[in-house]
Protein backbone atom coordinates (compact mmCIF):
# COMPACT_ATOMS: atom_id res chain seq x y z
CA UNK A 1 0.00 0.00 0.00
CA UNK A 2 2.48 2.48 0.89
CA UNK A 3 4.70 1.72 -1.87
CA UNK A 4 1.85 1.69 -4.38
CA UNK A 5 1.23 5.61 -2.82
CA UNK A 6 5.35 6.51 -2.71
CA UNK A 7 5.07 5.41 -6.26
CA UNK A 8 1.72 7.82 -7.21
CA UNK A 9 3.33 10.38 -5.42
CA UNK A 10 6.49 10.08 -7.49
CA UNK A 11 4.33 10.18 -10.58
CA UNK A 12 2.59 13.28 -10.03
CA UNK A 13 6.31 14.98 -9.11
CA UNK A 14 7.29 13.92 -12.25
CA UNK A 15 4.30 14.98 -14.18
CA UNK A 16 3.97 18.68 -12.79
CA UNK A 17 8.11 18.84 -13.36
CA UNK A 18 7.41 17.75 -17.24
CA UNK A 19 4.13 20.52 -17.72
CA UNK A 20 6.08 22.87 -15.81
CA UNK A 21 9.03 22.81 -17.69
CA UNK A 22 7.38 24.57 -20.94
CA UNK A 23 7.24 28.17 -20.97
CA UNK A 24 4.29 30.31 -19.50
CA UNK A 25 2.54 33.24 -20.91
CA UNK A 26 0.73 35.72 -18.57
CA UNK A 27 -2.25 37.72 -19.80
CA UNK A 28 -3.72 39.77 -17.80
CA UNK A 29 -6.97 42.66 -18.63
CA UNK A 30 -9.71 43.94 -20.39
CA UNK A 31 -13.20 41.66 -20.09
CA UNK A 32 -13.70 43.00 -23.48
CA UNK A 33 -10.77 41.37 -25.13
CA UNK A 34 -10.72 38.44 -22.99
CA UNK A 35 -13.13 36.34 -25.17
CA UNK A 36 -10.56 36.84 -28.31
CA UNK A 37 -7.56 36.03 -26.25
CA UNK A 38 -9.03 33.40 -24.17
CA UNK A 39 -9.79 31.88 -28.36
CA UNK A 40 -6.53 32.89 -29.56
CA UNK A 41 -4.79 31.26 -26.55
CA UNK A 42 -6.61 27.56 -26.60
CA UNK A 43 -5.57 27.83 -30.38
CA UNK A 44 -2.22 28.53 -29.99
CA UNK A 45 -1.47 25.69 -26.97
CA UNK A 46 -3.10 23.51 -29.08
CA UNK A 47 -0.26 24.07 -31.64
CA UNK A 48 2.61 24.89 -28.95
CA UNK A 49 1.53 22.06 -26.46
CA UNK A 50 4.74 23.06 -24.72
CA UNK A 51 3.35 26.77 -23.92
CA UNK A 52 1.13 27.30 -20.91
CA UNK A 53 -0.58 30.23 -21.41
CA UNK A 54 -2.55 31.78 -17.83
CA UNK A 55 -5.23 34.43 -18.35
CA UNK A 56 -7.56 36.47 -16.45
CA UNK A 57 -9.66 39.17 -16.64
CA UNK A 58 -9.91 42.15 -14.28
CA UNK A 59 -10.19 45.54 -16.61
CA UNK A 60 -7.59 47.64 -18.70
CA UNK A 61 -6.60 49.37 -15.85
CA UNK A 62 -5.83 46.38 -14.05
CA UNK A 63 -3.92 44.73 -16.96
CA UNK A 64 -1.67 47.97 -17.29
CA UNK A 65 -1.30 48.02 -13.73
CA UNK A 66 0.06 44.48 -13.83
CA UNK A 67 2.57 44.96 -16.59
CA UNK A 68 4.08 48.28 -15.21
CA UNK A 69 4.56 45.77 -11.62
CA UNK A 70 6.24 43.36 -14.60
CA UNK A 71 3.74 40.50 -13.49
CA UNK A 72 1.98 40.08 -16.65
CA UNK A 73 3.88 39.19 -19.97
CA UNK A 74 0.55 40.78 -21.74
CA UNK A 75 -1.49 43.30 -21.41
CA UNK A 76 -5.16 43.24 -22.82
CA UNK A 77 -6.70 46.80 -23.10
CA UNK A 78 -9.68 48.15 -24.70
CA UNK A 79 -8.17 51.68 -24.93
CA UNK A 80 -4.85 53.08 -25.58
CA UNK A 81 -2.53 53.45 -22.65
CA UNK A 82 -3.28 56.86 -20.50
CA UNK A 83 -0.12 59.90 -20.01
CA UNK A 84 -0.40 59.08 -16.45
CA UNK A 85 0.19 55.23 -17.03
CA UNK A 86 3.22 55.92 -19.36
CA UNK A 87 4.43 58.42 -16.90
CA UNK A 88 4.39 55.89 -13.91
CA UNK A 89 5.31 52.68 -16.63
CA UNK A 90 8.59 54.96 -17.54
CA UNK A 91 9.68 55.85 -13.95
CA UNK A 92 8.83 52.07 -12.77
CA UNK A 93 11.46 51.13 -15.70
CA UNK A 94 9.01 49.14 -18.35
CA UNK A 95 8.14 50.36 -21.84
CA UNK A 96 4.30 49.77 -22.69
CA UNK A 97 4.76 48.59 -26.31
CA UNK A 98 0.92 48.75 -28.06
CA UNK A 99 -0.01 45.68 -30.51
CA UNK A 100 -3.48 46.70 -32.31
CA UNK A 101 -5.20 42.98 -32.33
CA UNK A 102 -8.53 43.67 -33.30
CA UNK A 103 -11.29 46.20 -33.80
CA UNK A 104 -14.41 46.23 -31.50
CA UNK A 105 -17.82 48.30 -32.91
CA UNK A 106 -20.33 49.47 -30.18
CA UNK A 107 -23.94 48.60 -30.75
CA UNK A 108 -26.59 50.15 -28.81
CA UNK A 109 -29.66 47.32 -27.88
CA UNK A 110 -32.89 47.74 -27.10
CA UNK A 111 -35.74 44.88 -25.82
CA UNK A 112 -36.77 42.88 -28.81
CA UNK A 113 -40.00 44.33 -28.45
CA UNK A 114 -39.18 48.12 -28.94
CA UNK A 115 -40.28 49.23 -32.41
CA UNK A 116 -38.06 51.69 -32.46
CA UNK A 117 -34.73 50.41 -35.05
CA UNK A 118 -33.24 53.51 -36.17
CA UNK A 119 -31.24 56.71 -34.02
CA UNK A 120 -29.08 59.46 -34.75
CA UNK A 121 -25.84 59.76 -32.92
CA UNK A 122 -27.62 63.69 -31.76
CA UNK A 123 -30.49 61.68 -30.55
CA UNK A 124 -27.87 58.86 -28.13
CA UNK A 125 -26.50 61.85 -27.53
CA UNK A 126 -29.69 63.38 -25.78
CA UNK A 127 -30.74 60.41 -24.59
CA UNK A 128 -27.23 59.56 -22.54
CA UNK A 129 -27.50 62.86 -21.18
CA UNK A 130 -31.14 62.84 -19.71
CA UNK A 131 -32.45 65.51 -22.21
CA UNK A 132 -34.74 63.32 -24.24
CA UNK A 133 -36.95 60.92 -21.43
CA UNK A 134 -39.65 59.32 -23.63
CA UNK A 135 -39.68 56.80 -26.01
CA UNK A 136 -42.21 58.92 -28.27
CA UNK A 137 -39.95 61.48 -28.73
CA UNK A 138 -37.95 59.67 -31.15
CA UNK A 139 -40.95 57.60 -32.63
CA UNK A 140 -41.46 54.91 -29.97
CA UNK A 141 -44.01 54.31 -27.72
CA UNK A 142 -44.70 56.63 -24.50
CA UNK A 143 -42.49 55.16 -22.09
CA UNK A 144 -39.93 56.43 -19.97
CA UNK A 145 -36.35 55.55 -21.53
CA UNK A 146 -34.58 53.72 -18.62
CA UNK A 147 -30.58 54.60 -20.10
CA UNK A 148 -28.51 52.12 -19.16
CA UNK A 149 -24.69 52.40 -19.67
CA UNK A 150 -21.10 50.94 -18.62
CA UNK A 151 -19.57 52.49 -15.17
CA UNK A 152 -17.39 55.57 -16.17
CA UNK A 153 -14.37 54.05 -15.90
CA UNK A 154 -14.51 50.94 -18.23
CA UNK A 155 -13.29 51.27 -21.91
CA UNK A 156 -16.31 50.61 -23.81
CA UNK A 157 -17.82 53.42 -21.60
CA UNK A 158 -14.73 55.76 -22.45
CA UNK A 159 -15.63 55.27 -26.24
CA UNK A 160 -18.94 55.46 -26.25
CA UNK A 161 -18.70 59.07 -24.11
CA UNK A 162 -16.10 60.30 -27.29
CA UNK A 163 -17.99 59.40 -30.13
CA UNK A 164 -21.95 59.75 -28.91
CA UNK A 165 -22.04 61.87 -25.89
CA UNK A 166 -19.12 64.36 -27.26
CA UNK A 167 -17.69 64.52 -23.46
CA UNK A 168 -20.96 65.58 -22.27
CA UNK A 169 -21.60 63.85 -19.32
CA UNK A 170 -24.03 61.70 -18.64
CA UNK A 171 -27.21 61.69 -16.96
CA UNK A 172 -26.64 60.81 -13.17
CA UNK A 173 -29.80 58.69 -13.01
CA UNK A 174 -28.25 56.87 -15.78
CA UNK A 175 -28.03 52.58 -14.34
CA UNK A 176 -24.34 51.42 -14.45
CA UNK A 177 -23.56 47.95 -15.16
CA UNK A 178 -20.41 46.47 -14.66
CA UNK A 179 -20.04 44.24 -17.17
CA UNK A 180 -21.32 43.92 -21.12
CA UNK A 181 -23.16 41.02 -19.96
CA UNK A 182 -24.93 42.75 -17.30
CA UNK A 183 -25.84 45.17 -20.42
CA UNK A 184 -27.51 42.30 -22.07
CA UNK A 185 -28.99 40.91 -19.21
CA UNK A 186 -30.49 44.05 -18.23
CA UNK A 187 -32.13 45.08 -21.41
CA UNK A 188 -33.50 41.21 -22.42
CA UNK A 189 -35.62 41.96 -19.37
CA UNK A 190 -36.64 45.64 -19.80
CA UNK A 191 -38.88 46.77 -22.69
CA UNK A 192 -38.19 50.58 -21.10
CA UNK A 193 -34.57 50.39 -21.58
CA UNK A 194 -31.49 51.11 -23.93
CA UNK A 195 -27.66 50.01 -23.63
CA UNK A 196 -24.35 49.33 -26.12
CA UNK A 197 -22.55 46.61 -25.76
CA UNK A 198 -19.15 45.12 -28.05
CA UNK A 199 -20.26 43.71 -30.77
CA UNK A 200 -18.60 40.19 -29.41
CA UNK A 201 -21.47 40.15 -26.55
CA UNK A 202 -24.86 40.80 -29.05
CA UNK A 203 -27.12 37.14 -29.02
CA UNK A 204 -30.52 37.04 -29.79
CA UNK A 205 -32.21 38.11 -26.92
CA UNK A 206 -31.88 41.66 -27.33
CA UNK A 207 -32.46 44.59 -30.47
CA UNK A 208 -29.63 46.30 -32.24
CA UNK A 209 -30.61 49.70 -33.38
CA UNK A 210 -28.72 51.17 -36.48
CA UNK A 211 -27.13 53.98 -35.85
CA UNK A 212 -28.35 56.57 -38.44
CA UNK A 213 -29.34 54.11 -40.90
CA UNK A 214 -26.41 52.40 -40.53
CA UNK A 215 -25.81 48.72 -39.07
CA UNK A 216 -22.95 47.61 -37.22
CA UNK A 217 -21.56 44.67 -38.80
CA UNK A 218 -18.02 43.29 -39.81
CA UNK A 219 -18.22 45.27 -42.75
CA UNK A 220 -19.33 48.73 -41.45
CA UNK A 221 -17.08 48.50 -38.90
CA UNK A 222 -13.98 47.52 -41.25
CA UNK A 223 -14.70 49.60 -43.63
CA UNK A 224 -15.17 52.73 -40.89
CA UNK A 225 -18.72 53.34 -42.53
CA UNK A 226 -19.84 52.49 -38.71
CA UNK A 227 -19.07 55.12 -36.85
CA UNK A 228 -18.38 54.07 -33.44
CA UNK A 229 -15.75 51.41 -33.51
CA UNK A 230 -12.63 51.34 -31.48
CA UNK A 231 -9.02 49.14 -31.64
CA UNK A 232 -8.36 46.78 -29.24
CA UNK A 233 -5.23 46.55 -27.94
CA UNK A 234 -2.08 43.88 -26.51
CA UNK A 235 0.03 45.65 -24.54
CA UNK A 236 4.50 43.95 -23.80
CA UNK A 237 6.76 45.52 -21.92
CA UNK A 238 9.10 46.69 -24.76
CA UNK A 239 9.21 44.65 -27.98
CA UNK A 240 7.86 41.43 -27.35
CA UNK A 241 10.67 38.61 -27.56
CA UNK A 242 10.92 34.51 -27.79
CA UNK A 243 6.62 32.92 -27.30
CA UNK A 244 5.60 36.29 -26.56
CA UNK A 245 6.29 37.66 -29.26
CA UNK A 246 4.99 34.50 -31.36
CA UNK A 247 1.98 34.55 -29.34
CA UNK A 248 1.39 38.26 -30.78
CA UNK A 249 2.16 37.33 -34.77
CA UNK A 250 -0.29 34.48 -34.23
CA UNK A 251 -2.81 36.94 -32.79
CA UNK A 252 -2.58 39.09 -35.94
CA UNK A 253 -2.24 36.32 -38.36
CA UNK A 254 -4.45 35.37 -40.50
CA UNK A 255 -5.53 32.19 -38.56
CA UNK A 256 -5.66 34.59 -35.66
CA UNK A 257 -8.16 36.94 -37.05
CA UNK A 258 -9.97 34.35 -37.88
CA UNK A 259 -10.40 33.90 -34.15
CA UNK A 260 -11.06 36.93 -33.61
CA UNK A 261 -14.25 37.01 -36.47
CA UNK A 262 -15.27 33.77 -34.77
CA UNK A 263 -15.36 35.37 -31.40
CA UNK A 264 -18.04 38.15 -33.06
CA UNK A 265 -14.86 41.12 -33.04
CA UNK A 266 -13.80 42.64 -36.40
CA UNK A 267 -10.75 41.39 -37.97
CA UNK A 268 -7.84 43.96 -38.62
CA UNK A 269 -8.13 43.14 -42.33
CA UNK B 1 6.98 19.40 31.20
CA UNK B 2 5.34 21.46 33.98
CA UNK B 3 1.58 22.09 33.96
CA UNK B 4 2.58 25.46 34.77
CA UNK B 5 5.30 25.91 31.77
CA UNK B 6 2.56 24.14 29.46
CA UNK B 7 0.45 26.99 30.65
CA UNK B 8 2.94 29.64 29.34
CA UNK B 9 3.36 28.42 26.21
CA UNK B 10 -0.35 28.38 25.31
CA UNK B 11 -0.97 31.62 26.61
CA UNK B 12 1.95 33.39 24.48
CA UNK B 13 0.66 30.74 21.27
CA UNK B 14 -2.90 32.56 21.23
CA UNK B 15 -1.32 35.79 22.19
CA UNK B 16 1.14 35.99 19.14
CA UNK B 17 -1.91 34.93 16.78
CA UNK B 18 -4.20 37.97 18.63
CA UNK B 19 -1.04 39.45 17.64
CA UNK B 20 -0.65 38.86 14.55
CA UNK B 21 -4.33 39.34 13.48
CA UNK B 22 -4.05 43.02 14.71
CA UNK B 23 -0.74 43.57 13.27
CA UNK B 24 -2.68 42.45 9.78
CA UNK B 25 -5.72 44.79 10.65
CA UNK B 26 -3.87 47.95 11.11
CA UNK B 27 -1.89 47.13 8.25
CA UNK B 28 -4.86 47.13 6.09
CA UNK B 29 -5.83 50.30 7.54
CA UNK B 30 -2.78 51.71 6.93
CA UNK B 31 -2.90 50.84 3.33
CA UNK B 32 -6.36 52.12 2.92
CA UNK B 33 -5.89 55.53 4.35
CA UNK B 34 -2.49 55.72 2.29
CA UNK B 35 -3.82 55.28 -0.79
CA UNK B 36 -7.15 57.57 -0.02
CA UNK B 37 -5.78 60.65 1.27
CA UNK B 38 -3.61 61.82 -1.22
CA UNK B 39 -7.36 62.43 -2.80
CA UNK B 40 -7.69 65.62 -0.46
CA UNK B 41 -5.56 67.76 -2.10
CA UNK B 42 -7.52 67.45 -5.32
CA UNK B 43 -10.93 68.14 -3.73
CA UNK B 44 -11.67 68.75 0.19
CA UNK B 45 -12.83 66.79 2.41
CA UNK B 46 -16.10 68.89 2.27
CA UNK B 47 -16.52 68.44 -1.45
CA UNK B 48 -16.01 64.80 -1.70
CA UNK B 49 -18.32 64.00 1.78
CA UNK B 50 -21.01 66.02 0.04
CA UNK B 51 -20.04 66.47 -3.54
CA UNK B 52 -23.32 65.74 -5.20
CA UNK B 53 -21.54 65.03 -8.72
CA UNK B 54 -19.83 61.76 -9.40
CA UNK B 55 -18.08 61.85 -12.52
CA UNK B 56 -14.72 60.48 -11.84
CA UNK B 57 -13.39 60.28 -15.24
CA UNK B 58 -14.23 63.49 -17.37
CA UNK B 59 -12.32 66.21 -17.32
CA UNK B 60 -12.41 68.35 -15.27
CA UNK B 61 -13.26 65.36 -12.85
CA UNK B 62 -15.81 65.69 -9.98
CA UNK B 63 -15.38 63.51 -6.79
CA UNK B 64 -18.69 64.13 -4.63
CA UNK B 65 -20.01 60.88 -3.45
CA UNK B 66 -23.18 62.34 -1.54
CA UNK B 67 -25.10 60.40 -3.59
CA UNK B 68 -23.44 57.02 -2.92
CA UNK B 69 -23.24 57.47 0.74
CA UNK B 70 -26.98 57.99 0.29
CA UNK B 71 -27.65 54.99 -1.26
CA UNK B 72 -25.89 52.81 1.13
CA UNK B 73 -28.34 54.29 3.78
CA UNK B 74 -31.21 53.89 2.37
CA UNK B 75 -30.69 50.54 1.38
CA UNK B 76 -29.71 49.41 4.65
CA UNK B 77 -32.39 51.39 5.99
CA UNK B 78 -35.20 49.60 4.00
CA UNK B 79 -33.33 46.19 3.99
CA UNK B 80 -32.97 46.43 7.83
CA UNK B 81 -36.68 47.36 7.83
CA UNK B 82 -37.62 44.15 6.24
CA UNK B 83 -34.56 41.73 7.56
CA UNK B 84 -35.44 42.73 10.86
CA UNK B 85 -38.62 41.95 12.30
CA UNK B 86 -38.05 38.35 10.16
CA UNK B 87 -35.07 37.75 11.76
CA UNK B 88 -36.25 38.78 15.36
CA UNK B 89 -40.15 36.87 14.94
CA UNK B 90 -38.50 33.77 13.61
CA UNK B 91 -35.60 33.33 16.28
CA UNK B 92 -38.26 34.02 18.59
CA UNK B 93 -40.49 31.16 17.08
CA UNK B 94 -37.37 28.63 16.72
CA UNK B 95 -36.09 29.52 20.13
CA UNK B 96 -39.56 29.74 21.92
CA UNK B 97 -42.22 28.47 20.49
CA UNK B 98 -41.89 25.77 17.72
CA UNK B 99 -42.06 22.10 18.53
CA UNK B 100 -38.66 20.28 18.62
CA UNK B 101 -39.60 18.90 15.55
CA UNK B 102 -40.43 22.06 13.63
CA UNK B 103 -36.99 23.38 15.60
CA UNK B 104 -35.09 20.65 13.79
CA UNK B 105 -36.30 21.88 10.78
CA UNK B 106 -36.17 25.48 10.63
CA UNK B 107 -32.65 25.84 12.59
CA UNK B 108 -30.97 24.79 9.46
CA UNK B 109 -33.09 26.05 6.64
CA UNK B 110 -32.41 29.45 8.09
CA UNK B 111 -28.83 28.75 8.54
CA UNK B 112 -29.14 27.72 4.74
CA UNK B 113 -29.84 31.04 3.57
CA UNK B 114 -26.98 32.16 5.05
CA UNK B 115 -24.55 29.55 2.76
CA UNK B 116 -26.36 30.99 -0.37
CA UNK B 117 -23.27 32.98 -2.25
CA UNK B 118 -24.37 36.31 -2.66
CA UNK B 119 -23.40 36.11 -6.45
CA UNK B 120 -26.45 33.59 -6.29
CA UNK B 121 -29.08 35.76 -4.98
CA UNK B 122 -27.99 39.00 -7.05
CA UNK B 123 -28.57 37.07 -9.92
CA UNK B 124 -31.57 35.79 -8.55
CA UNK B 125 -32.52 39.23 -7.96
CA UNK B 126 -31.60 40.53 -11.09
CA UNK B 127 -33.92 37.55 -13.64
CA UNK B 128 -36.61 36.86 -11.79
CA UNK B 129 -37.21 39.72 -8.79
CA UNK B 130 -36.95 42.27 -11.11
CA UNK B 131 -38.66 41.77 -14.25
CA UNK B 132 -41.46 40.59 -11.42
CA UNK B 133 -41.11 44.04 -9.92
CA UNK B 134 -41.52 45.71 -13.16
CA UNK B 135 -44.55 43.85 -14.36
CA UNK B 136 -46.59 43.85 -11.17
CA UNK B 137 -45.66 47.53 -9.94
CA UNK B 138 -45.67 48.74 -13.73
CA UNK B 139 -42.37 50.36 -13.36
CA UNK B 140 -39.90 51.49 -15.69
CA UNK B 141 -37.17 49.32 -13.86
CA UNK B 142 -36.85 46.19 -11.75
CA UNK B 143 -33.13 47.27 -10.27
CA UNK B 144 -34.41 49.82 -7.55
CA UNK B 145 -33.95 50.49 -3.86
CA UNK B 146 -37.12 47.50 -3.13
CA UNK B 147 -35.22 45.13 -5.09
CA UNK B 148 -32.15 45.40 -3.48
CA UNK B 149 -33.27 45.66 -0.11
CA UNK B 150 -35.59 42.51 -0.29
CA UNK B 151 -32.32 40.40 -1.70
CA UNK B 152 -29.72 42.40 1.16
CA UNK B 153 -32.80 40.89 3.66
CA UNK B 154 -32.51 37.61 2.76
CA UNK B 155 -29.06 37.55 3.44
CA UNK B 156 -29.39 39.49 6.81
CA UNK B 157 -31.91 37.10 8.26
CA UNK B 158 -29.89 34.01 9.29
CA UNK B 159 -27.29 36.95 10.71
CA UNK B 160 -30.03 38.45 12.95
CA UNK B 161 -32.09 34.99 13.03
CA UNK B 162 -29.01 33.37 14.50
CA UNK B 163 -27.18 35.91 16.91
CA UNK B 164 -30.72 36.77 18.40
CA UNK B 165 -31.96 32.53 18.72
CA UNK B 166 -28.17 32.95 20.88
CA UNK B 167 -29.02 35.86 23.18
CA UNK B 168 -32.86 34.40 23.60
CA UNK B 169 -31.58 30.81 24.20
CA UNK B 170 -29.38 32.36 26.75
CA UNK B 171 -31.99 33.77 28.81
CA UNK B 172 -32.23 32.16 32.82
CA UNK B 173 -34.60 29.39 32.87
CA UNK B 174 -35.58 30.71 36.04
CA UNK B 175 -37.04 33.55 34.66
CA UNK B 176 -39.40 32.06 32.37
CA UNK B 177 -40.36 30.00 35.28
CA UNK B 178 -40.38 32.78 37.56
CA UNK B 179 -42.87 34.17 35.15
CA UNK B 180 -45.14 31.06 34.57
CA UNK B 181 -45.46 30.75 38.51
CA UNK B 182 -46.89 34.29 38.82
CA UNK B 183 -49.82 33.14 36.23
CA UNK B 184 -48.48 34.87 33.21
CA UNK B 185 -49.53 33.38 29.63
CA UNK B 186 -46.80 32.41 26.99
CA UNK B 187 -47.24 35.66 24.99
CA UNK B 188 -46.54 37.89 28.19
CA UNK B 189 -43.54 36.13 29.22
CA UNK B 190 -42.27 36.56 25.57
CA UNK B 191 -42.60 39.63 25.41
CA UNK B 192 -42.24 41.14 28.68
CA UNK B 193 -39.70 38.60 29.66
CA UNK B 194 -37.50 37.14 27.45
CA UNK B 195 -37.60 39.44 24.99
CA UNK B 196 -36.48 42.28 27.26
CA UNK B 197 -33.62 40.33 29.09
CA UNK B 198 -32.11 39.33 25.57
CA UNK B 199 -32.46 42.67 24.51
CA UNK B 200 -28.67 43.42 24.17
CA UNK B 201 -28.08 40.40 22.30
CA UNK B 202 -30.50 40.93 19.89
CA UNK B 203 -29.31 44.88 19.31
CA UNK B 204 -26.23 43.35 18.78
CA UNK B 205 -27.54 41.09 15.86
CA UNK B 206 -29.51 43.58 14.59
CA UNK B 207 -26.59 45.98 13.83
CA UNK B 208 -24.48 43.21 12.64
CA UNK B 209 -27.30 42.06 10.37
CA UNK B 210 -27.19 45.79 9.29
CA UNK B 211 -23.14 45.88 8.90
CA UNK B 212 -23.56 42.90 6.56
CA UNK B 213 -26.30 44.99 4.79
CA UNK B 214 -24.14 47.82 4.43
CA UNK B 215 -20.58 46.03 3.28
CA UNK B 216 -22.25 44.19 1.03
CA UNK B 217 -20.66 44.12 -3.02
CA UNK B 218 -22.05 41.68 -5.08
CA UNK B 219 -25.85 42.16 -4.77
CA UNK B 220 -25.71 45.64 -4.68
CA UNK B 221 -23.36 45.15 -7.76
CA UNK B 222 -25.95 43.50 -9.51
CA UNK B 223 -29.71 44.33 -8.47
CA UNK B 224 -29.32 48.29 -7.25
CA UNK B 225 -29.24 49.79 -10.81
CA UNK B 226 -26.05 51.68 -9.89
CA UNK B 227 -27.47 55.06 -10.61
CA UNK B 228 -25.18 57.75 -8.85
CA UNK B 229 -28.23 60.49 -8.01
CA UNK B 230 -29.90 60.95 -5.11
CA UNK B 231 -33.33 59.11 -5.02
CA UNK B 232 -36.76 60.14 -5.34
CA UNK B 233 -38.83 57.67 -4.92
CA UNK B 234 -37.98 53.58 -3.61
CA UNK B 235 -38.87 52.54 -7.01
CA UNK B 236 -35.58 54.55 -8.12
CA UNK B 237 -32.34 52.91 -8.62
CA UNK B 238 -29.12 53.58 -6.23
CA UNK B 239 -25.73 53.19 -6.85
CA UNK B 240 -24.34 52.08 -2.88
CA UNK B 241 -20.45 52.75 -1.93
CA UNK B 242 -18.97 49.13 -2.57
CA UNK B 243 -20.88 48.87 -6.44
CA UNK B 244 -18.54 51.75 -6.93
CA UNK B 245 -15.45 50.89 -6.10
CA UNK B 246 -15.76 47.22 -6.87
CA UNK B 247 -17.20 48.30 -10.29
CA UNK B 248 -14.55 51.34 -11.17
CA UNK B 249 -11.38 49.74 -9.01
CA UNK B 250 -10.46 47.42 -12.19
CA UNK B 251 -10.36 49.91 -14.93
CA UNK B 252 -9.33 53.11 -12.51
CA UNK B 253 -5.27 54.05 -13.76
CA UNK B 254 -3.37 53.16 -10.78
CA UNK B 255 -2.33 55.91 -8.20
CA UNK B 256 -4.66 58.14 -10.39
CA UNK B 257 -7.50 60.48 -9.01
CA UNK B 258 -9.80 58.37 -9.69
CA UNK B 259 -7.87 55.66 -7.63
CA UNK B 260 -7.19 57.81 -4.74
CA UNK B 261 -10.97 58.27 -4.32
CA UNK B 262 -12.04 55.21 -4.35
CA UNK B 263 -10.02 53.99 -1.76
CA UNK B 264 -10.98 57.37 -0.15
CA UNK B 265 -14.61 56.07 -0.45
CA UNK B 266 -13.79 52.52 0.84
CA UNK B 267 -12.21 54.85 3.88
CA UNK B 268 -15.67 56.44 4.35
CA UNK B 269 -17.40 52.68 4.15
CA UNK B 270 -15.12 52.02 6.74
CA UNK B 271 -15.68 54.72 8.91
CA UNK B 272 -19.62 53.69 8.62
CA UNK B 273 -19.18 49.86 9.27
CA UNK B 274 -16.95 51.10 12.61
CA UNK B 275 -19.52 53.56 13.76
CA UNK B 276 -22.05 50.54 13.52
CA UNK B 277 -19.93 47.99 15.25
CA UNK B 278 -19.50 50.68 17.83
CA UNK B 279 -23.08 51.36 18.75
CA UNK B 280 -23.56 47.68 18.92
CA UNK B 281 -20.37 47.26 21.35
CA UNK B 282 -22.03 50.32 23.47
CA UNK B 283 -25.63 48.48 23.16
CA UNK B 284 -24.99 44.90 24.33
CA UNK B 285 -22.55 46.18 27.08
CA UNK B 286 -25.03 48.82 28.43
CA UNK B 287 -27.94 46.41 28.41
CA UNK B 288 -26.06 43.53 29.50
CA UNK B 289 -27.91 41.07 31.72
CA UNK B 290 -25.52 39.59 33.90
CA UNK B 291 -27.37 36.92 34.77
CA UNK B 292 -30.32 36.09 37.44
CA UNK B 293 -28.31 37.34 40.44
CA UNK B 294 -28.31 41.13 39.61
CA UNK B 295 -32.59 41.05 39.84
Amino acid sequence: MMRVLVLSFMCLMLGWGAASAGETIVIKGSTTVLPVAQAAAEAYMKKHPEVNISLSGGGSGNGIKALIDKSTDIANTSRFIKGKEIKLAVEKGSYPVPHRVAIDAIVPIVHPENPVTDLTIEQMSLIYQGKIKNWKEVGGKDKRIVVVSRDTSSGTYEVWAKKVLHKARVTPRAQLQASNGAIVQVISKNSYAIGYIGLGYLNRSVKTIKVSGIEATVQTALSGTYPIARPLFMFTNGWPKGTVSDFINFVVSPEGQKIVKKEGFVPLY
Amino acid sequence: MSRKFKEIIIKNVFFFFALVSIFILGLIVVFLFREGLPIFKVVSVKDFIFGNEWYPTYDPPDFGIWPLIVGSIIVTLFSSLIAVPLGILSAIYVSEIASPLMKEILKPAIELLAGLPSVVLGFFGMVVLAPWLQETFDLPTGLNIVNVSIILAIMAVPTISSISEDALYSVPREFKEASYALGATRFETIAKVIVPAALSGISTAVILGMARAIGETMVVLMVAGGAAAIPESIFDSVRPMPASIVAEMGEAPFQSDHYHALFATGAALFFMTLFFNLIADYISTKFKEVGSATL
